[in-house]
């Protein structure tokens, strides 16, 4: 446990949980991050604004983060172009599929006491779990 | 007004992944290597934001309508059915791949990493996909009752 950073993740654990309370009592919408990209790009109905409004927010976050002075680290991701690109469909299909990711399942659902979004959240870490322990432990890479 | 507290909601949200250190994909995928030297951060995160997020609901249901809108849209599904599994099996496996979900995805395009473009470009045609695929299945099912697309989040 090395790596074990709780305070900061209990610090911003709270800020993605007052975002998500902040959007259903004000807006009356969940703060499902694959709900909202998805209802962008379907590019239907009268929501796209907001949906729109909250990606924006989302992606000036680390540039006001840099502004005042937070260093903003470069993503570290397989060199595998493939792998990234087989993961980012996965992630994409399968979040519409589930109806919900881990901001909208995990967090969102799972606050309001889902049996659904338990049993999604359970399942997702499970393979993840898999797929790391495998890529990992197994195969090497 | 509705849109500019979707933006500051936006905000939050991406300044808690950004000091919980979940934008970093290698930080979820020690979260998830729980074979190696685990890093439990991730339950750390989750547990905080489901406690403020939990007892946030709960004042919010407790409210006959939201703020600024007409009635909150909660989630409607209850079953457990086969695309819930089978969706949540296939996005775990991706994200187990490269560490990334949707918000770490798309808030990371502000790094303009390459790799994080391609993978948010290869998400979008995944979700596009989907709706295609869902709309040639309710279209052969049309007659029948009209299929609520009501997602959970």
């Amino acid at each position: 446990m090395a790596n074990f950073t709780p305070v900061s993740a209990a610090i911003g654990g709270a800020l993605i949980g007052l975002a998500a309370t902040l959007l259903m009592l004000f807006n009356g919408r969940v703060a499902g991050i694959s709900g909202i990209l998805a209802t962008c790009l379907n590019g239907r109905g009268s929501n796209i604004g907001w949906n729109a409004a909250f990606i924006v927010g989302l992606v000036l976050a680390p540039l006001t983060a840099s502004l005042a002075g937070f260093p903003i680290a470069i993503p570290q991701m397989p060199d595998n172009w493939a792998l990234v690109v087989a993961a980012g469909v996965l992630v994409g299909f399968g979040s519409r599929l589930g109806g919900g990711c881990t901001s909208g399942h995990g967090v969102c659902g799972m606050a309001r006491l889902s049996v659904r979004s338990a049993v999604a959240t359970a399942i997702f870490m499970a393979t993840a779990v898999s797929v790391v322990a495998m890529s990992r432990h197994v195969i090497g890479v | 007004m509705q849109m500019f507290v979707a933006v500051v909601c936006g905000l939050i949200f991406g300044w808690g992944l950004l000091i919980s250190g979940m934008l970093q994909p290698t930080k979820v995928i020690g979260f998830l290597d729980i074979f190696g030297s685990w890093d439990a951060s991730l339950a750390v995160v989750m547990a905080a934001a489901l406690v403020v997020s939990g007892v946030g609901f709960w004042i919010t249901a407790a409210r006959e309508r939201p703020i600024l809108a007409a009635r909150s849209m909660w989630p409607t599904k209850r079953d457990v059915d086969a695309p819930l599994v089978i969706g949540a099996a296939l996005f775990g496996v991706g994200w187990g791949l490269v560490g990334l979900c949707p918000g770490p995805a798309l808030e990371n395009l502000a790094t303009l990493s390459p790799r994080v473009i391609a993978f948010v470009v290869a998400m979008a045609f995944g979700m596009v996909s989907h709706s295609l695929w869902d709309e040639i299945r309710s279209g052969r099912r049309r007659g029948r009752a009209e299929i609520t697309v009501g997602a959970d989040g």
